[in-house]
């Protein structure tokens, strides 16, 4: 077991765990912030996504001892970020979301692509969010949402 | 006599020119021949899964032996690195993740198109065109041939090859024809010999 000082959503948190036990289940077991789901636990499927360093990361495979100083973005705080806020106005608007599960982890990969891409092709979004999936296959909807929230975020920026 | 001693002198120094020149030449082609043994050596080792499936002319890396394309459509990204919200590093992490079957290493990244190691339809290159590619100082980073060594003795994605971990079925991914050793003391070799490439296609 080892101590770790993780900086979460802007927060300092302290977790004594195994130092190759995921992030995902430090967020989840130990930290109780559940919004961040356990989907395939191999990397395959994006439910666990969150931001490492701004990078969208499968928290399922990150081992806890090779986060360090890097700030960590879950769904939870992501609402805090203008980028995050409108991705998820845009998921309500759009009634994107079906069963829920993989929701969090396609906004989390959205938000990413938003961040770099502000006005993204289907094609970018196709590349970007080819690794989430969903098995209600929300996928017209997400693209849709994807493209609303950009038009929202570049509004008056023509 | 002046003149015919000096004509002799001349001849003499000639002949000894001649000789060494010979000399020399062979040495020189017994080196070349050494040096182009050596380099097939390297090249099988370049074109092996570990190595070549990074390696692609695609905007895809590939997985496997069977060099089949990276799940999720992942794409090679503007900088070799996936696009945001599918980077490389967003499963690929400093070390091989056992459990899972997910490799790792520092810095995972596609090499660019110019150090391409297969055409478009996934064929790998002959051996003098990965030759003279990973030569071409505009095409290798500027490396020069110790540079090259180094590359191969030191890098850590290169050292990854013959530390790839485990696969998703739980079996160790196969590695390279040759020891990392081996592949060092190879393009030892091959360096020495002046880094000589095939001749032809």
């Amino acid at each position: 077991m080892a101590t770790y000082q993780l900086n979460i959503n802007g927060q300092r948190k302290e977790v004594n765990v195994d130092p190759s036990t995921p992030l995902l289940w430090v967020l989840r077991e130990d930290l109780k912030m559940t919004g961040t789901k356990f989907g395939c636990g191999i990397s395959a499927c994006g439910a666990c996504t969150v931001h490492v360093a701004g990078v969208a990361t499968r928290s399922c495979i990150v081992p806890v001892s090779h986060i360090g100083e890097r700030a960590i973005v879950t769904i939870e705080g992501i609402g805090q970020d203008t980028v995050g806020r409108a991705v998820q106005d845009a998921w309500v608007d759009t009634d994107v979301v079906q069963c829920g599960y993989c929701q969090s982890g396609q906004i989390m990969a959205a938000v990413a692509l938003l961040k770099h891409t502000p006005k993204p092709t289907d094609a970018n979004i196709d590349e970007s969010m080819g690794g989430n999936i969903c098995r209600c296959a929300t996928y017209v909807r997400i693209r849709e949402a994807i493209k609303n929230a950009a038009a929202e975020l570049t509004k008056g920026g023509e | 006599m002046p003149g015919i001693r000096a004509g002799l002198v001349v001849s003499a120094v000639v002949a000894v020119s001649l000789t060494v020149g010979v000399l020399v030449n062979a040495h020189d082609s017994n080196s070349t021949a050494q040096g182009l043994a050596a380099w097939e050596q390297v090249y099988s080792v370049l074109i092996s899964p570990r190595c070549i499936n990074c390696h692609t002319a695609t905007n895809y890396p590939q997985q496997g032996d069977d060099r089949h394309r990276h799940v999720a459509n992942v794409v090679r990204g503007p900088e070799g690195k996936g696009v945001p919200g599918l980077n490389c590093a967003s499963c690929h992490q400093e070390t091989n993740a056992d459990s899972t079957g997910v490799p790792g290493g520092h810095n995972w990244h596609l090499a660019p198109l110019e150090m391409r190691w297969q055409d478009t339809n996934d064929r790998p290159l002959s051996s003098a065109d990965v030759c003279r590619q990973i030569t071409d100082r505009k095409r290798n980073h500027n490396l020069d041939g110790p540079g090259l060594l180094k590359h191969h003795e030191e890098e850590a994605l290169v050292k990854w090859a013959w530390n790839p971990g485990r696969r998703p079925d739980g079996a160790m991914r196969t590695l390279p024809p040759l020891t990392h050793e081996q592949f060092v003391a190879a393009t030892r070799r091959w360096v020495e010999a002046g880094t000589p490439c095939p001749q032809g296609k």
